[in-house]
């Protein structure tokens, strides 16, 4: 039950797609990197990262203690020439999977990913069917001896 | 289409709507006991030792720190609480770690992000669970372990394998729900 709900709450945070969020709040001189690129990676890395504080923001975004902490974090190995996975990784090491907001796909969230595919594919499957239903019309009934007899008197006397 | 697929067609709305309606009510009642928490983040901690560190004393609080070696090859299982002077459910929680401490349950403290004149302040002036104390002023060593706020508790078994994680306050609730059994269990 507890993983349905962690599922429903994925699925709750994936429509906030970390691109839809609003310019950083947060970003003071400070607690940037000199080098702009580093910076721009840094960045990037932070809006993948929830903000375990808030919950709906990404920790570029907050403006919570522990959400500066873990910029902070990210600049630090950054800094240190890691790469951006193995800093993903880093967070990802000790928040677990609730901390991405790209969660991965596992068995645990294959129903979040797969729910697209899933009601599309049931959407066709329906409409298939509905289809179906109404292209099969009935065969008619054989005729009766009496209308085969009426149609042979037709045939035989069309003036009549 | 034989007439008992069509109305297994037309009951399988009906059928998901009570599926759904099952599982909302499911995790309504969690919400209410406390048994689940949508905001609460899973520790990835349980199961496995704590990563290593070293913790300083507060100084001023007249208790030993400890480092991440010395958890574990206690007697009993013990309890690790990460709290701040300045953090309000850790008044709410302290009569409950004192309860503890009197019966012999070893607390031992992280205190979080605190100036150590604060922390020893609030101690004497709530009283002292924790056998041992280690400062993390930087707040690094709770980001190792996965705390999101505090107050946050862990219960670690003999072996220093951390067996359960508490974020917020632990109430009497808690304690006779949660902490208890697992005491029992893992003594």
């Amino acid at each position: 039950m507890r993983r349905l709900a962690i599922l429903a709450l994925l699925a709750w945070a994936g429509l906030s797609h970390p691109a839809l969020a609003p310019a950083s709040a947060v970003g003071l001189p400070s607690e940037m990197l000199r080098d702009p690129a580093q910076e721009e990676r840094a960045r990037s890395i932070g809006r993948e990262l929830r903000c375990l504080v808030c919950q709906n923001q990404s920790i570029e975004d907050s403006e919570a203690d522990l959400a500066r902490d873990l910029r902070r974090i990210v600049r630090e190995r950054i800094a240190a020439g890691e790469s951006d996975r193995a800093v993903l990784d880093y967070v990802h090491d000790r928040y677990g999977d609730f901390v991405l907001l790209r969660p991965p796909f596992s068995l645990a969230t294959a129903l979040l990913w797969g729910m697209p595919v899933l009601a599309l594919g049931g959407g066709g499957l329906a409409l298939l069917l509905l289809r179906r239903r109404q292209g099969a019309r009935p065969e008619p009934a054989p005729l009766t001896p009496e209308e085969r007899a009426r149609l042979a008197a037709l045939e035989d006397d069309p003036a009549r | 289409m034989p007439m008992t697929s069509r109305r297994m067609l037309m009951l399988a709305p009906l059928g998901l709507a009570v599926a759904g309606g099952a599982g909302f009510y499911a995790m309504l009642r969690g919400m209410g006991t406390g048994s689940y928490d949508p905001r609460g983040v899973p520790s990835v901690l349980v199961g496995r030792a704590p990563p290593p560190f070293v913790l300083p004393p507060v100084e001023a609080a007249g208790l030993p720190g400890f480092a991440a070696a010395e958890l574990g090859g206690l007697p009993a299982p013990m309890l690790v609480n990460f709290w701040a002077s300045w953090c309000v459910p850790c008044i709410i929680e302290h009569p409950q770690l004192m309860r503890l401490a009197r019966e012999g349950v070893a607390v031992w403290g992280v205190n979080y992000k605190d100036k150590p004149q604060d922390a020893a302040q609030f101690l004497t002036r709530h009283g002292n669970p924790f056998q041992r104390l280690g400062a993390d002023r930087p707040g690094r060593v709770a980001i190792d372990w996965g705390v999101y706020g505090v107050p946050e508790t862990y219960l670690l078994d003999r072996k220093g394998i951390v067996r359960w994680r508490w974020p917020g306050p632990v109430t009497p609730e808690v304690l006779e729900q949660d902490i208890r059994p697992l005491l029992r269990r893992h003594a």
